[in-house]
């Protein structure tokens, strides 16, 4: 049924590093955000660790309070921003061209352009270990006590602005996927068609849109009170704090859907693979999508209960918070529906999807308990909280993003990841996981505070501690094995056919790894698992004997790649080159703010000079 | 020779009736390969422009909430109406340029476009130039971003509000060399609109922020 449209007179790829720093392919660039978020995690990971070593026993003494601090502060800040969302959109950045039949993102050179922003706010946010002090006000960063008044050095300036630099990265990002998602989809593929992951990076892109703008201003604000002396958060002169929770929380509640919404994606496509039937209530599971996007804004002040905003507004807030249980209970239990009486294959990244069912639920179960309002008077600031945003961000966004490895490494490599290394991974992380992650909500209600350095022995909390220290590193064990698997795995030949786990979706339609150009020729779209319809007959079950389908080579045309460019790294350099010049303004009188924009103006003319094709 | 170019051809023959098929024809040439049927930068365009929306909420939503929190003599009541009102007046009728120019080229006058376009950047600047008079007055009155609340929610808005007209103003500056350079023609002026949506969006929020600072 193949149509062929074209063939393509440039197939090798070109090599080298020069190749790597102008590439706008967004495969490449899918593997760059995978790989620097992957040292991100490693990094933060490290961080963790020192953290439940410190806290094992009472009375710790391997780091001190103000270094326990940046600690947790960096810890929390790096596996938000530099881990889990660049993970989510490097996956984005591979999978989702492929997903949906086209050649390439929308707007190849700004896919480029929004890595090297992330890679460049990340190196400015660990710079500030060797310059003068990271930040150590928490991820949320709480006004005042971010203010210069309570913390004059200049690890919060670093924060204010690596944070800018990573927000514009994701604003790019987001506009490329949405253009590309509604705009490039192969023939037939309407949005009621659309792979589920492929509907996950949309709803994240459109709440990225809404939402980051918010931070951004709450940010800038707070940059003008400690540069330009504002007093948009001082209390001593009638600003008023809560102004932060309020723009920090309006943009911080969707950015936790933000963080899980691919993750739903990761888990639906795999879940439906690997038990070899489609998604069970396709058309509820993209409901869901939209309708826990659309909540996601009308929920901010939960997190806000303890600061005495008034009973109505509490209950308000209760009551939407309580809502989001619905679309999500759907996604739970079709999901379960998915695989019930699926002819299961028990791989690595079906367990750890199922892993994620389980252990996402009670994340989701313990939210509901946070914003019944006098519970939340109890707990807030407690080991419970830490517990439950585990529970979600840990057994949710990266059990899905371990599954998603597992998953589409061959895609990616040609090479199969190692299952057995992988079983191992995926067990010393469940149990681990559980060690230190449901003992977190016991500890809490026992009434632990977070973000202390250490304890007083003897309130009970002691066993408890360190079990908890036992769980992250075993935990730590298995991410180990997980990197040491990848690297074996990329020394083996390649092994893997276009279509290894026999998919149902668009990308495993092309060899693995797919040419630069994806697909040479397209099959016709008529449901969201276009391949399964094309191997085994439109809408049919699992039945044996699938044809073979391959849509990497043949043709006639010719294909235009975008052009390499090196125009997307100058401009990210001069942006970033401007953003430090104001972060060290005072001592060096601005001068790095008209440099920084010679650059980009520079940047932006080479760019536009250049034709993209 | 492409589709474009034949009709385009015959249009010299046959005359205005065959027009609308060269634009139907450009218009399908142009968006052949979206889903959607609007061109990729369009279609980012609007998407930014919304997220933009959220960006200026938030900042007004900064300034509405302290307002007030100053006293009138010390705030508002500084405030030149009639220079705001003469600047409002100024940037919508650059939006009226604007439009005027893309009509132009829609027209096929192509000199036409760029008289409209350079008289929407001297509006621009006329607008730039009474924000700075306005600063100006309030600065030797005294305030600036660090004397009270006011001094720093009106100076952020109104001053994020205005490197948005700036950069607009570049914007269309290099509509203008573009299209002397030869990069702009009837058949190819999607980045006449594109500047323009930008231009009208930014217009618009002005609307909205002289409502709030010097109306209520
Ligand atoms: C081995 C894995 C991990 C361990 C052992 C761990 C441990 C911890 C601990 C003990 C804290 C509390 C520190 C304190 O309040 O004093 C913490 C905070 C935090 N963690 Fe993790 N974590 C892990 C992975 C993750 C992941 C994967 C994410 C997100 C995707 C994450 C996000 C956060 C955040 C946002 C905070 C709050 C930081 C703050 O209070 O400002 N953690 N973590
Ligand atoms: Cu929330």
């Amino acid at each position: 049924m193949a149509t062929n449209v074209m063939t393509l007179p440039r197939t090798s790829e070109p090599t080298g590093l020069w190749s790597w720093i102008t590439t706008v392919d967004h495969k490449r660039i899918g593997i760059l955000y995978l790989i620097t978020a992957g040292l991100f995690f490693l990094i933060g990971g490290i961080e963790a660790l020192i953290i439940r070593t410190q806290l094992a026993a009472p009375n710790g003494t391997l780091v001190s309070p103000d270094v326990y601090n940046e600690l947790f502060t960096m810890h929390g800040t790096t596996m938000i921003f530099l881990a889990v969302m660049p993970l989510n959109t490097g996956f984005g950045n591979y999978v989702v061209p492929l997903m949906i039949g086209a050649r390439d993102m929308a707007f190849p050179r700004l896919n480029a352009f929004g890595y090297w922003l992330f890679l460049f706010g990340g190196l400015l946010l660990y710079s500030s270990f060797f310059l003068g002090g990271a930040p150590n006000a928490g991820w949320f960063g709480y006004a005042p006590m971010t203010e210069r008044a309570f913390n004059p050095g200049n690890g919060i300036n670093f924060w204010i602005l690596s944070l800018q630099l990573l927000g514009i990265s994701s604003i790019v990002g987001a506009l490329n996927f949405i253009v590309t998602i509604l705009n490039m989809r192969a023939p037939g593929m309407t949005i009621n068609r659309l792979p589920l992951f492929v509907w996950g990076i949309l709803v994240t892109s459109l709440l990225l849109i809404f939402a980051l703008p918010s931070i951004t201003v709450a940010l800038i604000l707070l940059l003008f009170d400690r540069y330009f002396g504002t007093m948009f958060y001082l209390p001593s002169a009638q600003g008023d704090p809560l102004l932060w929770q309020n723009l920090f929380w309006f943009f911080g509640h969707p950015e936790v859907y933000i963080m899980i919404m691919p993750a739903f994606g990761i888990i639906s496509e795999i879940l439906a693979t690997y038990s070899r039937k489609p998604i069970f209530g396709y058309a509820a599971m993209a409901f869901a999508f939209a309708g826990i996007s659309f909540i996601s804004f009308t929920v901010w002040a939960h997190h806000m209960f303890a600061t005495g905003i008034s009973p109505v507004a509490d209950i308000v807030f209760a009551g939407m918070s309580f809502l989001v249980a619905v679309p999500t209970g759907i996604k739970i239990f079709n999901w379960l529906g998915t695989i019930w009486k699926g002819s299961l294959r028990l791989t690595t990244a079906f367990l750890f999807a199922a892993g994620f069912i389980g252990q996402f639920t009670i994340g989701g179960l313990s939210g509901v308990m946070l914003a019944t309002v006098p519970v939340d008077w109890q707990i807030t600031d407690t080991y419970f909280v830490v517990g439950h945003l585990h529970y979600v961000l840990f057994a949710g966004a990266i059990l899905a993003l371990f599954a998603g490895t597992y998953h589409w490494f061959p895609k990616m490599t040609g090479k199969f990841l190692n299952e057995r290394l992988g079983q191992a991974h995926f067990w010393l992380t469940m149990i681990g996981m559980i060690l230190v992650f449901l003992t977190m909500h016991y500890i809490g209600v026992l009434g632990m505070p977070r973000r202390i350095y250490t304890y007083a022995p003897a309130q009970g909390w002691d066993l408890w501690n360190m079990i908890e220290t036992i769980g992250a590193f075993l935990v730590g064990l298995g991410a180990l094995i997980f990197f040491i698997n990848i690297l074996i795995s990329l020394r083996q030949p390649k092994t893997s056919q276009g279509d290894p786990w026999d998919g149902q979706t668009l990308e495993w339609a092309t060899s693995s790894p797919p040419p630069v150009y994806n697909f040479a020729s397209m099959i016709p779209v008529s449901s969201p698992r276009p391949l399964w319809d094309a191997k085994y007959g439109a809408h049919s079950e699992f039945a044996g004997d699938p044809k073979k389908v391959d849509l990497s080579g043949g043709g006639t045309a010719q294909v235009h790649l975008p052009n390499p460019s090196f125009w997307p790294i100058v401009l990210a350099f001069g942006l970033s080159f401007m953003l430090v010049g104001i972060l060290f303004g005072p001592e060096t009188g601005w001068l790095g703010v008209p440099i920084g924009v010679v650059i980009m103006f520079v940047g932006l003319i080479g760019w536009l000079a250049q034709p993209a094709e | 020779m492409s589709a474009v170019g034949k009709l385009e051809q015959a249009g010299h023959h046959v005359g205005e009736s065959v027009e609308q098929v060269v634009d139907e024809t450009h218009a399908q040439v142009a968006h052949a390969e979206t889903t959607t049927g609007l061109d990729h930068r369009k279609l980012v365009m609007w998407v930014f422009i919304a997220s933009e929306t959220i960006f200026f909420a938030a900042l007004m939503a900064t300034y509405l909430v302290y307002r007030g929190k100053t006293p009138y003599e010390e705030g508002v009541g500084l405030l030149d109406l009639n220079v705001a009102s003469l600047n409002t007046f100024i940037l919508l009728a650059s939006s009226l340029t604007m439009v005027m120019s893309l009509q132009a080229i829609e027209n096929k006058k192509k000199g036409r476009m760029i008289v409209f376009l350079i008289l929407t950047t001297i509006l621009g600047l006329a607008f730039l130039g009474g924000q700075a008079y306005e600063y100006g007055k309030l600065l030797q009155e005294g305030i600036s971003l660090d004397t009270n609340l006011f001094g720093a929610t009106f100076f952020v808005l109104t001053g994020f509000h205005g490197s948005h007209v700036a950069i607009g103003v570049l914007w269309i500056i290099m509509l203008i060399i573009r299209a002397l350079r030869g990069g702009i023609s009837e058949h190819n002026h999607l980045s006449v609109e594109l500047g323009g949506l930008y231009w009208h969006f930014v217009d618009l929020v002005w609307v909205v922020l002289f409502t709030i600072i010097y109306l209520i």
